[in-house]
């Protein structure tokens, strides 16, 4: 019997059925909390699946390329959920083209900050030029940053975690930095968040209203673009700038 | 649903050769967003098909960050030796950055128009 158990692991565990079936129930249990908790941001719904799987990785010692084998596919759907992001875009342009000389400005301040500050507060506290670097690109999408990371000397696959990690903070914090500052309006909530925490920030804008989505899905694309242009040229002059 | 998920892909596919035949910093699928929100200003408006598709994509968009997401069991280890600087970093840097870029949108957003003016 437990011979057979075993057989049915093994079988398991080579096909990507599992992976692809524990990332949606993980994802299940984790959204039913959320909803019980009335959407509260510290359940974020994407913080408490990885750690519900990550935990069965490691209990079970399943290499993370075994799971990502049946993972894939929900992870290939961020491509055309990206592009998708162009309806509700396009629902909210006038209020956009409204606000177009504001968000501009706010877009290279907050671009600025993010890269610059997670540099100044790393660098203060000891941290190696190689996290520095993999640092600076972390509040954007995840290949734009990969690459910028590479460009810079950093190292891609630590930026893909750091990536993760912020869009998660940014969702589970802003709503309580909003209300410190009492800043009300939608569309500047779903900017500000979409700038700093990218497609996880603007996942959480989306279950506020689909105004906040709509204005963190332009930031987090802006933001994306700013930071692949600008940050390997700003960045060696921090560096040289601070070494003198 | 199978014919907008088509037109998804297809703007994807476009996106992604374009980022590559012409060597562009930005991924495949955000230029993709970006010629399919053109088509949208010359057609009008999207189908409604394409509308309720997009909707049932987006309404899950956390769901799909969970695989990359749970890539972080490789770096136990190496956030464990700079956990200081990089968890204060990250902390820091993400609130500062939402609350600079939330301020400023707000400051100049009462300069140009008045705020409690509807669309």
């Amino acid at each position: 019997m437990s011979g057979d158990l075993s057989e049915i692991w093994v079988y398991l565990s080579t096909t990507p059925l599992l992976g692809l079936t524990l990332t949606l129930i993980a994802y299940q249990a984790a959204f039913w909390i959320y909803k019980r908790l009335d959407f509260h941001p510290l359940a974020n719904p994407v913080l408490l699946a990885v750690a519900m799987l990550a935990g069965v990785l490691l209990l079970t010692g399943t290499p993370y390329a075994t799971y990502f084998d049946g993972a894939q596919f929900v992870h290939f759907l961020l491509g055309p959920a990206t592009v998708a992001l162009a309806i509700p875009l396009h629902a909210q342009w006038p209020k956009l083209k409204a606000m177009a000389g504001p968000l501009t400005l706010s877009l290279f301040a907050g671009s600025l900050t993010a890269a610059l500050s997670a540099y100044a507060i790393g660098a203060a506290l000891g941290a190696s030029r190689e996290s520095l670097m993999s640092l600076a690109p972390k509040s954007v999408t995840t290949p734009i940053a990969m690459g910028v990371a590479e460009r810079l000397g950093g190292l891609p696959s630590l930026t893909a975690v750091l990536v993760i990690i912020t869009g998660i903070l940014g969702a589970v914090g802003a709503r309580y930095i909003y209300q410190w500052l009492r800043i009300e309006d939608h569309a500047v909530r779903g900017f500000a968040i979409g700038i700093a925490s990218h497609g996880i920030g603007t996942a959480r804008a989306f279950q506020v209203s689909e105004q906040a989505g709509a204005f963190a899905a332009l930031a987090m694309g802006l933001n994306g673009l700013v930071t692949a242009l600008s940050l390997p040229w700003i960045m060696p002059w921090v560096e040289a700038l601070l070494k003198r | 649903m199978l014919q907008a998920l088509t037109i998804l892909l297809v703007y994807q596919l476009v996106g992604e050769v374009a980022a590559r035949a012409l060597g562009l910093p930005v991924p495949g699928p955000v230029i993709g967003m970006a010629l399919l929100f053109l088509t949208l200003m010359l057609r009008g408006g999207p189908t409604e098909s394409l509308r309720h598709t997009a909707g049932t994509l987006l309404q899950h968009l956390s769901l799909l960050f969970v695989p990359a997401g749970t890539g972080i069991v490789l770096y136990g280890t190496r956030l464990a030796d700079e956990w200081l600087p990089l968890t204060a970093a990250l902390i820091g840097s993400t609130f500062l950055t939402i609350a600079v870029t939330a301020l400023l949108l707000k400051a100049l957003g009462r300069r140009s128009r008045h705020p409690e003016t509807p669309q």
